[in-house]
């Protein structure tokens, strides 16, 4: 059955009054004060579809597209409601109705979300064909002779925030279980698809951390997408058959805790119960996953976190609270209390902290010019606290928020959370072994 | 009524600009509806003005159509003041969004009509001075729509209502000359008070374009305070104990067991759930009278049998509280799909006899009822949590509607604190006012917007 605002639950488009205290939170209504581009507007547009007062149009197509699907409106809205359903729905629909579609939009639709997003190994290859591009000098050649410029536009847009590929990827760095002098609990980490590609050594952070915390991990070298692309942007059938991929492979019952390291593939792991509730196989699987996912901020302090006993240096660190992490999974105070365990570093409040930067998946892709606001709002905000380090916690806003600092021209450095606690980790060792 | 021709929508953007302009589906559906739930109206142009020129061009334009104006602002109303009528032309005042001046030597503040409300206390806060009218949608609602509609909110008690701030006005009137009323002196009795015919007026008699209002010196300090009660009634004796005590707080809100339920499940502040009332108190002032009357009022709701009494830690955990206040109207709404608020308001020694009443009506119509307010000006909101779609029970809800006025009235009540006539309630105001006050207010309107071009079918038909 296709997704259709039609079939969806009429109570959960009536669960919106259209109060408007969603308005001050949403990027878009701030940015243009038109109604349309607001949570509530959105809402009443897709209540016209259902109610079929209003066709499906590449208008509204578009509007669901401008959406940031950033959920700054379910933190805001008092009456609940559950508006990334109704934007998925409606993507979906808009989706399978083939609006807005051009050649060269459905074929990278078709390469990402069917083809590398759908199998690990190929997306780890084409990483490593991208880094060897990188590494060759290939790029820097191609940039210098005008090369790139043979590229279709979409790509010749998009090449020079190409992120720079890791040189080792997740397996290279961390062994399928690694096990700690005195384990308490069994867990199993989530490596990612961006992340693994970009950010492995986050990856091996979070391994360490956890062992370091009591944890045995375990770390499967090949790991599907969680689906969390596909489900934003209308691929429904793909998100369940990657929900089941994973629960096959990370077995919910053989786990305390199944852990995420990434805002954005969080928000989504956490919701399969809901994803596969009319699957009769899946469906009571998928809920016990559900009890057992955590944000890896979330489960350290649920269980307890050790306080390094050497920290960084002087560090002022302000942090950026990623849209899914914050709005999606609400985990806002256990990464300020996790840098706070680190002796030495100071913790700044940064403005509108949990405001969009604007990388909201591919939207900085679909989106170039709304994305380049809020980067360019959201760069001004770090400055201004002057801190040296900017903590998050998700690979999207990290590439994101990078790019704009660089194009700033300032020298503040991004690090996650848990790689910062990692290096305490590590430096507490150091010390240890030099005195001994 | 036909849709403006494309000759006039021309003439229309030539006005405001074709980026402010909006005719598609896509665009204007989103204005066919304000804060009110289960009403909406026909949106098919909307325009959005930069400037009091602009709304005078529109207004002039409309005129020579005949055809009629609904202005809005953010679109938090309560009382569906600016659901669009049949053929209207949608006048939405956001853009004008600028703070003109603030006047420290003579207290005052001086405003777009599109300001956010809550942007106007933060600009005067810089200054040490001080906005009070605090409505429940104030980080969205405008300041115009607050004068139009005569907002109340939390601080009623103690520093009154939106009317109270208002000095001064600038109108674009319904043959669209631009007027200016008031001025930033506190003795003014040159003439009618023309200012006060628009505040309150729901944008049936002009189009408030810009605001000059008083501000106050801010508080020096500030308490707030918790009680939570297994008896609604010990409530509201308290706050009549704390009125008899000769104290004036600027704030006593409560909330029933059903609010307290669904602001917890939104705010998860830790409030009780299983009291029956809880008064949220706050009094503000210079440090030493703040001390003694906060001592007083715990003793006061101790004495009346709270079952606990908490002063909040700090800035922070306050600000916390009055927010979960705030959001009491819209977070009822997770319990039924539909949500239908009410505003009546009642002498305060009469407001545990009226919350009792709505109990019991709710009971014996066998519908869900929450009820939250401010308990220390008579204000009530009982909000009934239904469906739309069931007609049995909308045909119960409307009963119970009715009978909640007629005991209103009766207590020598309004049917409106603070949300205003708009549609929602002007079945019920010629009851209210009598008949010769009714036929004055239809006659000022006749008299000054004779072919009812202004917000049509407000206040009254």
């Amino acid at each position: 059955m296709k997704p259709s605002l039609k079939l969806l639950d009429y109570s959960i488009l009536q669960q919106c009054m259209h109060c408007g205290m969603c308005l001050p939170a949403c990027p878009t209504y701030v940015a243009t004060k038109k109604e349309r581009h607001s949570p509530r507007g959105r809402i009443s547009l897709m209540r016209a579809v259902a109610d079929g007062e209003l066709k499906l149009s590449p208008a509204f197509a578009d509007e669901m597209s401008y959406c940031l699907g950033c959920l700054a409106c379910e933190t805001a809205c008092p009456a609940g409601v559950d508006y990334s359903n109704l934007l998925e729905t409606a993507r979906a629909e808009v989706q399978s109705a083939g609006l807005n579609q051009t050649f060269t939009s459905r074929f990278w639709r078709t390469v990402t979300m069917r083809g590398l997003f759908m199998r690990p190994r190929l997306l780890r290859f084409a990483g490593r064909l991208l880094w060897l591009y990188q590494r060759l000098g290939l790029q820097t050649a191609f940039r210098k002779i005008g090369l790139t410029k043979l590229l279709p536009p979409d790509l010749r847009r998009l090449e020079p925030q190409c992120p720079t590929i890791a040189t080792k990827f997740s397996p290279q760095l961390i062994r399928p279980v690694e096990t700690p002098a005195k384990s308490r609990h069994r867990v199993a980490l989530l490596t990612g698809c961006v992340q693994d590609l970009v950010f492995a050594e986050l990856n091996r952070d979070t391994a360490d951390v956890l062992l370091a915390n009591g944890c045995e991990v375990h770390t499967p070298p090949v790991q599907p997408c969680c689906g969390s692309l596909h489900a934003h942007n209308g691929e429904a059938a793909a998100a369940k058959t990657l929900a089941k991929r994973m629960i096959d492979l990370f077995p919910p019952a053989q786990f305390d805790g199944i852990i995420s390291n990434s805002g954005g593939c969080g928000n989504h792991l956490r919701h399969y119960g809901a994803l596969l509730a009319d699957d009769p196989v899946y469906a009571p699987l998928a809920k016990l996953w559900d009890t057992k996912l955590r944000d890896i901020h979330e489960w350290l302090l649920e269980y307890g976190c050790l306080a390094p006993r050497t920290g960084l240096g002087d560090l002022t660190v302000t942090y950026h609270d990623s849209c899914h992490l914050t709005h999606g999974q609400k985990v806002t105070k256990q990464p300020r209390d996790l840098l706070k365990l680190i002796p030495g570093l100071k913790l700044v409040e940064l403005p509108e902290a949990n405001w969009c930067c604007g990388s909201a998946g591919i939207y900085n892709i679909t989106q170039p010019v709304q994305s380049e606001q809020l980067l360019v709002r959201k760069v001004g905000h770090v400055i201004g606290t002057g801190a040296s380090v900017l903590a998050t916690a998700n690979p999207g806003c990290h590439l994101q928020i990078a790019r704009g600092l660089r194009q700033a021209g300032s020298p503040i450095t991004l690090v996650p959370p848990v790689t910062l606690l990692a290096r305490a980790y590590r430096a507490q060792q150091k010390r240890k072994e030099s005195i001994t | 009524m036909s849709a403006l021709s494309p000759a006039q929508l021309a003439r229309l953007r030539a006005i405001v600009g074709s980026e402010n302009v909006l005719t598609s589906p896509e665009d204007t559906i989103p204005y066919g509806f304000d804060g009110t739930a289960a009403l909406k109206g026909p949106a098919e142009t909307v325009v959005l003005p930069g400037s009091t020129e602009e709304i005078s061009a529109v207004v002039k334009f409309a005129g020579e159509y005949g055809r009629a104006i609904v202005t809005r602002g953010s679109g938090t109303g309560l009382s569906g003041g600016s659901v669009p009528s049949e053929g209207c032309i949608i006048l939405c005042l956001t853009r004008l969004d600028k703070i003109l001046s603030v006047d420290a030597a003579n207290l005052t503040v001086r405003a777009q009509c599109g300001v956010i409300t809550a942007a106007i206390d933060a600009a005067v806060l810089q200054h040490g001075l001080f906005y009070p009218p605090d409505p429940g949608s104030m980080k969205i609602s405008t300041i115009g729509g607050n004068v139009a509609e005569n907002s109340g909110g939390l601080r009623g008690l103690k520093y009154g209502v939106t009317r109270d701030y208002v000095m001064g006005l600038e109108v674009v009137l319904p043959d669209g000359r631009i007027a200016q009323f008031g001025n930033a002196c506190v003795k003014d009795v040159a003439g009618y008070s023309m200012k006060d015919l628009f505040i309150g007026s729901e944008g049936t008699l002009g189009i408030i374009t810009e605001v000059l209002l008083k501000v106050l010196p801010r508080p020096a300090a500030r308490r707030t305070m918790l009680a939570s009660y297994d008896r609604m009634e010990d409530a509201a004796q308290t706050v009549s104990d704390i009125i008899a005590a000769k104290i004036i707080p600027c704030t006593l809100e409560f909330l029933d067991r059903m609010t307290i339920g669904c602001v917890e499940d939104y705010a998860k502040i830790g409030l009780p759930r299983d009291c029956e009332a809880l008064l949220l108190m706050e009094t503000d002032g210079h440090p030493a009278a703040v001390a003694e009357e906060a001592e007083q009022m715990l003793a006061l709701a101790r004495a009346r049998g709270a079952r606990d009494v908490r002063v909040a830690r700090d800035d922070a955990e306050a600000l916390q509280l009055a927010s979960a206040r705030r959001s009491a109207f819209s977070a009822l709404a997770r319990v039924r799909p539909t949500t239908i608020l009410e505003d009546v308001t009642v002498p305060r020694d009469k407001l545990a006899e009226m919350v009792a009443f709505v109990a019991e009506v709710a009971k014996k119509h066998n519908l869900l009822v929450g009820t939250f307010g401010h308990m220390g000006d008579g204000n009530l909101h009982p909000t009934f949590l239904t469906d739309e779609r069931d007609a049995a029970e909308m045909a119960r809800v409307h009963e119970a509607l009715e009978e909640i006025v007629t005991k209103t009235l009766a207590l020598g009540g309004t049917i409106t604190g603070e949300h205003g006539v708009g549609l929602a309630k002007k079945a019920w105001l010629r009851r209210q006012v009598g008949e010769n006050s009714h036929d004055l207010m239809r006659e000022i309107k006749r008299a000054w917007d004779p072919r009812n071009l202004l917000n049509p079918g407000k206040i009254f038909d």
